[in-house]
């Protein structure tokens, strides 16, 4: 990362954009956080259902005040004004100084909530304490550090969320876009699982399910105790264990087919929510350059063969040998995802090889010889599967990508390597979206013939690091893997030239070399 | 190796260096003194309005130049002997080239107004001019008010871009509505209207008379041709560009008011070739002026010159004209022919539709006679480029064009549609006559 620039010279100072009511505003807001700090910091508060409301409800009323403040008396358009000159949001000292709190927050979250105040058999303190009323009224139960952090992530992507829709507010697909992300996390990931939760008594015990939390990213899903907790409770539990191998084999696939990934990273997912709503003043920190495209391939995919290994390692794991007690073997297991892998693999290299670059082809063949390998390996050499303990496979990728990646480096470097990092470079769900979206999609962002001027909005403010510019500016449409149909590309441009939409297969990605515009018998024998 | 020297960085040479290469091996160098690699000239504004950082507006990474053995040279060149071949720069130094291709631009337009030499009046074209008006204008404590000079592309951008730092603008504009030398009167009042929503201060049918400095040689306030003082630190010249021809002045290429060309982009000197901004057609192309100062026409003269050069002589040959601005937060496209109430040719009919409720209209103009479609301005609502290109090629109807407006709607989706209103007044209109 190079220095940023913040102006061409030295003299210049662009006047300070914050108004008197938005310091008010940010007042309350502060004042809100504080109550959450003087709890962490071990004040213990009397009326604990008092002081957590006037704290939620200051952190949600400043935020958006502020907002008001900040975008009501303008017009109704693009509002980037200063965007590189604010120390906040161009990695400046109060950048720093957030990207260090939020991730000293995960640090303590992660590994040690002793300090957020958890307590043994809901014997909490501090800032966990706090929470215990709400967390009784809706579940019945005490507050944990998970309880904590679901409130306080579910208040941000409503307080943001409507911050972002006043910022937007003459931008249609941007506002359904937000209700839907805010509607999601505050039923489907925040109330719907704590009521089920209220619903477990003796004899039903379903496991913490967020519904739109589809495997891969939520990776533990059919590890055995929630597999156990599943079939343990009845019709029900069974219908939700089912429905979480449908979704990532059949819901996904149709609706990524129809819609592009979109309609999952930028409408219903959580970790996609947050970066929306209160990661938007962040979206143009993210890298552009082609390097980083590079990196992002790697890893992202790397992370999917992880978690691929991983999960067949898990079920391998907890599954028996006796088909005479139940169908699904460890054999019969391995077989079904050889054969599901086999399907995919063979699919895309028949149907999709010209779509894929030189150094994908390599990639995908080289990760699928090795799951082959190791599954092949297990079979005829009976040793441990995959070469390592199935538990200690579990335990590492819960610790560096379920934490470290997603949580501290995914939110917490947020003002410094933009919204997306986690989405872009960690997110396996991202990359089996992001794959069916490249290859089998409708999905592209259209490019409006020879109307580009190559201004570089599109890509500045694009949070996956996508350098739009370089397709809109050659006529082509935009297909990317990485792509969450955002729509900020579109909404930035100046003059118009980018449409995200849903269309026929045929001619999706148009490569021109000479725009529309020019001469037609020169366009038609140079691109042809 | 053949040795193709370009001057001048800007989207007419780099795309003609970007076509050569992909077509060819020849060795290529593109030697600008203004900036060390190309930029969107275009996207200037985005840089002090804060939106992007100067790199932003870069649209190659650094090493793009490299990969693709383009050549970059930083220099000034002062004289260009054809003779010998050879460009001569201004701190010492030369070139020897087979082909060359001049593509430099343009440089403000100015009047020879008193007072214009003075600090603090400055155009917008350059990436000086960026740089100085960061200079003059870094706030409104400093520069309280700055006076814009005349009304079109590159004056509200400049006021957009003030506005942003809360100083007082006022612009000097001198005809009856913003920018009606091009566009047909109602566009023209309702984006008049639009700016002075912004805070600007719009001053039509008023022209500059001169400038007037201080002792120390800064700008202290503008008299209007009425009289008025009206005091300032800056004064934005944008009262149009010109062709940056100066340095050709003793070489043997025949430049008017740009340098002249044939529609191979051929200079009267052999293996000379000029496109862009600085190119000056000998024969107008259909109803386009000779010399086009946009985006758009830099870029496809670029691809046309890339051919000739690459052994395929090719005419330039632009098809439908296009364009498309933003004025503060209305973006405006436009496709084929719709002329302003003053240029308007007697065949020409228009119809316009304007949203009751929000800034956005249209206007489509159409043979008088026979109902041919001629082209549309949109202010507001995006369309597609390439379905307008299609129905101007097919010579469709006005009643074709209305009646299938959907199709060409480039809006986000869930936007508001606004083709059948639009069709219903165009109907209703008939009805009443």
């Amino acid at each position: 990362m190079s220095t940023i620039q913040r102006n061409m010279s030295l003299t210049g100072e662009p006047p300070k954009t914050i108004n008197t009511q938005q310091k008010l505003a940010s007042a309350i807001g502060l004042f809100g956080l504080a109550l959450l700090l003087l709890a962490l910091l071990n004040v213990n508060f009397p009326n604990k259902s008092l002081w957590l409301t006037a704290s939620l409800v200051a952190i949600g009323a400043g935020t958006v005040w502020f907002s008001i403040a900040a975008y009501a008396h303008k017009h109704e358009g693009i509002k980037n004004d200063g965007v590189y000159f604010k120390s906040l949001t161009s990695k400046g000292f109060w950048a720093w100084i957030l990207g260090i709190s939020l991730t000293l927050f995960y640090v303590l979250l992660y590994w040690f909530p002793q300090y957020l105040g958890l307590g043994n058999n809901g014997d909490n303190t501090d800032l966990v304490a706090l929470f215990d009323p709400l967390s009784r009224f809706l579940n019945g139960g005490p507050a944990s550090q998970w309880f904590v952090y679901g409130t306080l992530y579910t208040l941000a992507i409503l307080a943001f969320g409507i911050k972002f829709i006043l910022k937007y507010c003459h931008n249609k697909y941007e506002k359904l876009r937000t209700y839907s992300v805010m509607f999601f996390q505050l039923g489907f990931a925040f109330l719907i699982p704590e009521l089920m939760f209220r619903l477990n008594n003796d004899s039903l015990s379903l496991p913490y399910y967020d519904l739109k939390n589809i495997w891969p990213l939520n990776y533990y899903n059919f590890e055995q105790y929630r597999v156990d907790q599943f079939i343990s409770a009845g019709d029900i539990g069974v219908a939700l264990l089912i429905f979480g191998v449908v979704s990532i084999l059949i819901i996904t696939p149709i609706l990524t087919y129809k819609y592009g990934k979109r309609w999952y990273c930028s409408w219903v997912c959580g970790c996609g929510g947050l970066a929306e709503t209160a990661g938007d003043p962040f979206r143009h920190l993210s890298d552009k350059r082609l390097i980083a495209w590079k990196v992002e391939r790697w890893v992202v995919h790397s992370v999917l063969v992880f978690v691929v290994l991983m999960t067949t390692a898990v079920v391998h794991s907890y599954l028996g040998d006796d088909s005479s007690k139940y169908w699904l073997t460890k054999d019969v297991f391995l077989i079904c995802v050889a054969v599901i892998l086999t399907l995919v693999f063979s699919g895309t290299f028949i149907f999709k090889r010209e779509a894929l670059q030189k150094d994908a082809q390599l990639a995908a063949i080289g990760y699928f010889v090795i799951i082959m390998s190791l599954i092949g390996l297990h079979y005829f050499a009976a040793t441990k599967l995959f070469l390592f303990n199935a538990e200690t496979l579990r335990q590492s990728y819960g610790f560096l990508i379920g934490a470290v990646f997603s949580g501290v480096i995914g939110v917490g470097f947020y003002p410094i390597f933009g919204s997306r990092v986690w989405c872009r470079f960690g997110c396996p769900m991202a990359a089996i979206l992001g794959f069916q979206q490249r290859l089998f999609s409708r999905f592209r962002i259209t490019t409006n013939g020879g109307q580009c001027i190559s201004c570089g909005n599109c890509s500045t403010y694009c949070e996956m690091g996508i350098d739009v510019r370089a397709y809109a500016q050659k006529g082509e449409n935009i297909v990317r893997a990485s792509c969450v149909g955002c729509g900020i590309c579109s909404a930035v441009c100046p003059r118009g030239v980018l449409k995200l939409e849903n269309g026929p297969l045929q001619k999706r990605i148009d490569s021109n070399e000479i725009l529309l515009g020019n001469d037609v018998d020169l366009m038609n024998y140079v691109n042809e | 190796m053949e040795h193709v020297v370009i001057i001048g960085n800007g989207i007419a040479g780099v795309t003609a260096a970007r076509h050569i290469r992909k077509r060819s091996d020849k060795k290529i160098t593109i030697i600008s003194a203004e900036a060390d690699h190309f930029f969107s000239r275009t996207a200037l504004m985005y840089v002090y309005m804060g939106h992007m950082r100067w790199r932003d507006i870069e649209p190659y990474e650094a090493s793009f130049w490299k990969k693709n053995r383009i050549e970059l040279i930083k220099a000034y060149v002062e004289t260009v002997d054809t003779r010998n071949k050879t460009l001569h720069f201004k701190d010492g130094g030369s070139i020897n080239y087979n082909k060359l291709i001049i593509a430099t631009g343009s440089v403000t337009n100015t009047f020879g107004w008193e007072g214009q030499e003075l600090n603090g009046v400055q155009g917008l074209v350059t990436k000086q001019d960026l740089e100085k008006l960061e200079k003059n204008a870094p706030n409104n404590k400093e520069c309280p008010r700055a006076v814009i000079v005349g009304g079109g592309l590159i004056g509200v951008e400049m006021a957009e871009m003030l506005r942003t730092r809360d100083i007082e603008v006022t612009m000097l504009v001198r005809e009856p509505a913003f920018w009606a030398a091009v566009l047909p009167k109602p566009e023209a009042e309702m984006i008049s209207q639009h700016i002075i929503s912004h805070g600007v201060d719009l001053r039509l049918t008023t022209e500059l008379e001169k400038i007037v400095g201080d002792a120390h040689g800064n700008v202290k306030a503008v008299i209007t041709k009425a009289g008025e003082e009206i005091p300032c630190c800056v004064v934005g010249i944008t009262t149009g560009v010109t062709p940056q021809i100066s340095f050709l002045e003793k070489s043997k290429i025949e430049t008017g008011k740009g340098i002249l060309v044939n529609r191979h982009l051929e200079t009267n000197v052999e293996n000379v070739y000029a496109i862009g901004d600085c190119a000056q057609q000998r024969e107008p192309i259909g109803q386009r002026p000779p010399v086009e100062a946009v985006w758009y026409t830099g870029r496809m003269m670029g691809e046309t010159v890339a051919q000739t050069i690459c052994g395929n002589p090719f005419e330039y040959n632009p098809g439908n004209w296009f364009n498309s601005a933003k004025f503060f937060d209305i973006e405006y496209q436009t496709y084929g022919w719709v002329f302003s109430d003053k240029k308007r040719k007697e065949y020409e009919a228009q119809f316009h539709w304007e949203c009751t409720k929000d800034l956005r209209c249209v206007t489509i103009s159409y043979h008088k006679e026979n109902n041919q479609f001629l082209g549309i301005n949109t202010f507001g609502i995006r369309m597609r480029h390439e379905v307008f290109d299609r129905w101007l090629n097919e010579k469709r109807s006005a009643d074709f064009v209305i009646q299938n407006l959907k199709q060409a709607n480039f809006d986000p989706e869930f936007y508001k549609k606004y083709e059948s209103e639009i069709q219903n007044q165009f109907i209703h209109q008939f009805e009443n006559a």
